[in-house]
């Protein structure tokens, strides 16, 4: 039983792998529904830049950890854009598999599962 | 560098409110985690790991939906349907901590703001709207699926409003509220049709493989009886196909 739940879920994180280490490649580039938004009422020139009008995301600021290694979907220091965008995937997959099976493993309940369910919560620790 | 953020940046909305969300998601938080603890085994542990990695995964998968504008999924309704509701939100949530404070995307002090709109108003709405679309609709794949899709498409425009009542609050400019919710919310219903597609692969997909790891197919129904296992697959009405 066990056992099988370990081959769905390696199957499950293989697919995951693609898409963010694959696919995640051939995603649009242009701003998403909420950054479009912030961005309206601004002219922006062909990088993306700001260079008028008054939109909200000329209030934004800088993100606190911009530069952080994997800052901004890429790896710095890895030139060629397809590598440093599906490395990035693959990290991030990897460490968000590794911290939510971490944070639920730890969090789950530790008696034995009886069908009735009447389990109580917080009865952990 | 255009398109490196997908989330609420730092700035867009003032300091009190945010301040204020952080505190609730916070709240929000502890309560998902209190009640989630019922539903977490050790079997829907790495199950929930894996569907918290997946949203990772598709929400880098930005697909056009205007010109020069894109989208891309959220999660919660494909969380809420594998997993449960409230575990669904803190996969959802696990999500946006790492992107913020790996990927630096989505500011840290709009944190609050962005699991508020996306893990917890998301995953809330399209968690009820699926609850009672299966209701009426068979607990097969196919069902499963057109829940998911109308679900998603309903969640993702309530994330949208979520920001729009942030901003209403404490937006650092003044623009029109109801040219930005409407904007917002059309733009997010194509963003939503996105998301159901991705939704109901995904959900109908795992209720073939493994449909005794589909929250929805065991649990949904909390009304009635204490759920026997349901292991005979009963005569499937027809119909859908």
């Amino acid at each position: 039983m066990t056992k099988r739940l370990w081959v769905f879920i390696a199957c499950g994180l293989f697919v995951t792998l693609v898409l963010a280490g694959v696919v995640s490649n051939f995603a649009s580039s242009s701003p998403d529904g909420l950054d479009a938004t912030t961005l309206q009422g601004c002219t922006t020139d062909a990088k993306g830049n700001i260079t008028g009008g008054t939109c909200m995301a000329q209030q934004a600021k800088d993100h606190e950890l911009k530069d952080s290694p994997l800052a901004g979907y890429g790896i710095k220091g890895i030139d060629n854009p397809y590598l440093s965008t599906g490395l990035s995937g693959v990290a991030g997959v990897l460490i968000t598999f590794g911290l939510g099976y971490g944070i639920f493993w730890l969090a789950r309940r530790r008696k034995a599962p009886a069908e009735a369910g009447v389990a109580e919560p917080g009865a952990g620790d | 560098m255009p398109n490196l953020a997908m989330h609420i940046s730092n700035g867009i909305i003032d300091t009190p409110v945010s301040a204020a969300f952080a505190g609730l998601a916070l709240v929000a938080l502890a309560v998902c985690v209190n009640r989630g603890r019922n539903d977490l085994d050790e079997r829907l542990a790495p199950m929930a790991g894996l569907v918290a990695a997946f949203i990772f995964a598709v929400q880098l998968l930005n697909f056009q939906v205007l010109p020069g504008v894109s989208g891309h999924p959220l999660g919660g309704v494909l969380a809420a349907m594998l997993v449960g509701p409230w575990v669904g939100a803190l996969c959802v949530s696990t999500v946006l901590i790492v992107q913020c404070l790996v990927i630096a995307d989505g500011g840290l002090t709009a944190l609050g703001l962005n699991i508020t709109n996306m893990a917890i108003v998301g995953t809330a709405a399209g968690y009820l709207l699926a609850v009672l679309l299966l209701r009426l609709l068979p607990k097969t794949p196919t069902g499963l699926a057109v829940t998911a899709f109308v679900a998603s498409l309903v969640s993702v425009v309530a994330s949208s409003q979520g920001f729009v009542f942030e901003y209403w609050l404490g937006g650092t400019t003044t623009l029109s509220i109801p040219v930005v919710a409407s904007t917002l919310a059309g733009v997010h219903l194509l963003i939503g049709i996105g998301e159901g597609l991705i939704a109901a692969t995904t959900v109908a997909t795992v209720a073939r493989v493994r449909p005794d790891l589909v929250y929805a197919m065991r649990r949904f129904r909390v009304k009635a009886a204490p759920v026997a296992p349901v292991r005979a697959p009963e005569t499937v009405a027809g119909g859908a196909t």
